[in-house]
């Protein structure tokens, strides 16, 4: 569960994160989406604490501060939007790398950690891929290893950045497959960037709408997919066609 | 789960194969000598003296080797750069200008402990002005460590010029023997302090073999993993200066061990922390015994500076992995 009580952040000077306040349930898969600059980012940035905020943050009913990083890390997972491809690491042992913070200093893994990662592995389908080099594999490979290694830690909460901007078309159904599961299956909580408005009202239950750092709807897919709501967000015509289980949003060029 | 991971299979091997491996060398280094290959002879005094000669430069020679690897492999992660070595941070350079001040000051025949403390003091002030300035600047971001050391590094060469400009023509041959980079050293004493720095330094750094795991998905990608960026990068890069300052204390400057071993070693053993900084210190401490014996063996009655030897050797040996990454890739 996170819970944001009027949550301001600034970015050097700049205001990022203004006044937002949140409450996001067990097992709930919210996307969020907004123009950029809209502090989308920000926002996750905030909930691991990489920019320090104004107001209050609560994860599964502990405040944010009051955790350390290794509680934090256990606790909430991040799939970034690119991950660094160049480590001569083997798919396993890279995502064993998500169990950092629960993993002893100095002893080897136990039992319960390789079986975490076999598990992560086996749920993201990656398990095949555990001997293969990292820098060898393809983009959608590596972005599923990337979901294996937030995985592994058994988070309760998991924040991507964007995971499936570098994916063609059949990976970008996998992955969003793969976290519905996992939502749905796990009750993880999802809080997803997203930019692709008509991917997130397929399989987002709901949807936070960002813009200049402020929450301008949060609800169900009808209530935020809005051409009047949009186009307020975006600055920009926008159409939305509503169909069975989807609303295709596109931008309309002034022309 | 079935088997086990592939660094822990590793683990096993490479280590096996690092402690029968380097005695056996160290061992044939410590036959090899000025006047030929051969122990002296044991029976006369003067024989037993040079026995305690070799043995203290083997000591030295894999102190300094293991020191430098070792700051070499917790550079090259925390700074996510391939080309991070001990002198990147202006480390060897501040080192160096201590040293040579100490030297410039005449207090070099006071004690044989002040050269090795004003290279040690060198290199502290240096890690310090850095991380100081790094914290302002970028909070640690590798860039801005790299660019400040950097700059760091490049005023510190211009001190030390200026430094050899006002003295005599004596003190610049012996600052400049000194940079050249030795393991003349005679005081067991010394080498059993510096050891015991380096000892220090590598179980710090040994300690945080996960963190610099979680260091190579970049600073930001540590912080998710749950690593204290904020308190353990510092610690990693005081290990890494305390490893580097006490080999800069005893052997001058001596490139390219700390660039060129962690690369050899990682490529044999894999990119884990855990096996990685082991097998690099034992490594680079055979490699540079074996530099050192070359240095002092291959033309008779003279011995060429070890750290030429050492980039003479790496500097081909580097270039062959590049060259063999990039046909990989293709």
């Amino acid at each position: 569960m996170i819970v944001l009580r009027q949550v301001s952040a600034y970015y050097r000077s700049e205001k990022v994160l203004d006044d937002l306040s949140l409450a996001i349930a067990c097992g709930e898969r919210v996307a969020v989406v907004g123009p950029n600059g809209a502090g989308k980012t920000s926002l996750l940035r905030v909930l691991t604490g990489l920019l320090p905020a104004h107001g209050t943050i609560h994860l599964q009913g502990r405040e944010l501060n009051a955790l350390s990083p290794r509680e934090r890390a256990s606790l909430i997972s991040v799939v970034p939007q690119e991950i660094i491809s160049d480590i001569p690491y083997v798919a396993q042992d890279f995502v064993l790398l998500g169990r950092t913070a629960l993993l002893p200093r100095l002893g080897r893994p136990s039992p319960e950690d390789l079986s975490a990662v076999q598990e992560a592995m086996r749920l993201t389908e990656t398990w095949d891929l555990r001997k293969r080099l990292l820098p060898e594999m393809s983009g959608g490979e590596r972005q599923r290893l990337a979901l294996a290694m937030a995985l592994a830690s058994q988070p309760k909460i998991l924040l991507l950045d964007e995971p499936t901007s570098h994916l063609d078309l059949r990976h970008r159904a996998e992955m969003m497959r793969l976290l519905l599961k996992l939502s749905t299956e796990q009750r993880i909580t999802l809080l997803m960037v997203v930019h692709d408005l008509t991917l997130a009202s397929q399989y987002f239950e709901r949807i936070l709408l960002l813009s200049g750092g402020r929450t301008v709807a949060d609800g169900t897919v009808a209530e935020v997919m809005t051409s009047a709501l949009l186009e307020t967000a975006f600055n920009c015509p926008v159409r939305v066609d509503t169909l069975p289980g989807i609303s295709a949003v596109c931008a309309l060029a002034r022309l | 789960m079935k088997g086990t991971l592939k660094t822990d299979m590793l683990a096993s091997k490479h280590l096996l194969f690092a402690l029968i491996l380097v005695p056996l060398v160290l061992l044939l280094c410590l036959w090899v000598g000025a006047s030929g290959f051969g122990l002296p002879d044991l029976t006369t005094l003067t024989g037993q003296a040079l026995l305690e000669l070799r043995l203290c430069r083997l000591f030295t020679g894999f102190v300094v080797g293991a020191a430098l690897s070792l700051s070499g492999c917790a550079l090259q992660a925390v700074l996510r750069n391939a080309l991070a070595e001990p002198s990147v941070l202006g480390l060897s350079g501040g080192g160096s200008l201590g040293a040579a001040i100490v030297i410039a000051a005449g207090l070099q025949a006071v004690s044989p402990f002040l050269v090795p403390s004003g290279a040690f003091l060198g290199a502290s002030a240096t890690l310090l002005l850095v991380c100081f300035l790094a914290k302002r600047v970028g909070n640690y971001a590798p860039t801005t460590l790299i660019l400040i050391g950097v700059v760091v590094s490049s005023m510190l060469s211009s001190l030390l010029m200026l430094l050899l400009s006002f003295v005599k023509l004596r003190v610049i041959h012996s600052i400049t023997w000194w940079l050249l980079g030795n393991l003349q050293v005679t005081s067991w004493t010394l080498l059993g302090v510096v050891a015991l720095f380096v000892l220090c330094a590598g179980v710090v750094l040994f300690c945080e073999a996960r963190t610099l795991n979680a260091l190579l998905l970049g600073h930001e990608g540590a912080h998710h993993l749950g690593v204290n960026t904020r308190w353990e990068i510092p610690l990693i890069l005081f290990a890494a200066t305390l490893a580097t300052a006490a080999a800069v204390a005893v052997s001058g400057i001596i490139g390219f061990v700390g660039l060129i071993v962690p690369h050899a070693v990682r490529r044999l053993v894999g990119a884990s922390h855990r096996i990685l900084l082991p097998c690099a210190a034992l490594f680079g401490g055979t490699f540079l015994v074996v530099c050192d014996t070359l240095a002092r063996s291959v033309i008779e009655s003279h011995e060429i500076p070890v750290g030429v030897v050492t980039s003479l050797l790496g500097g081909p040996f580097f270039l062959f992995l590049l060259i063999q990454n990039g046909k990989r890739r293709v």
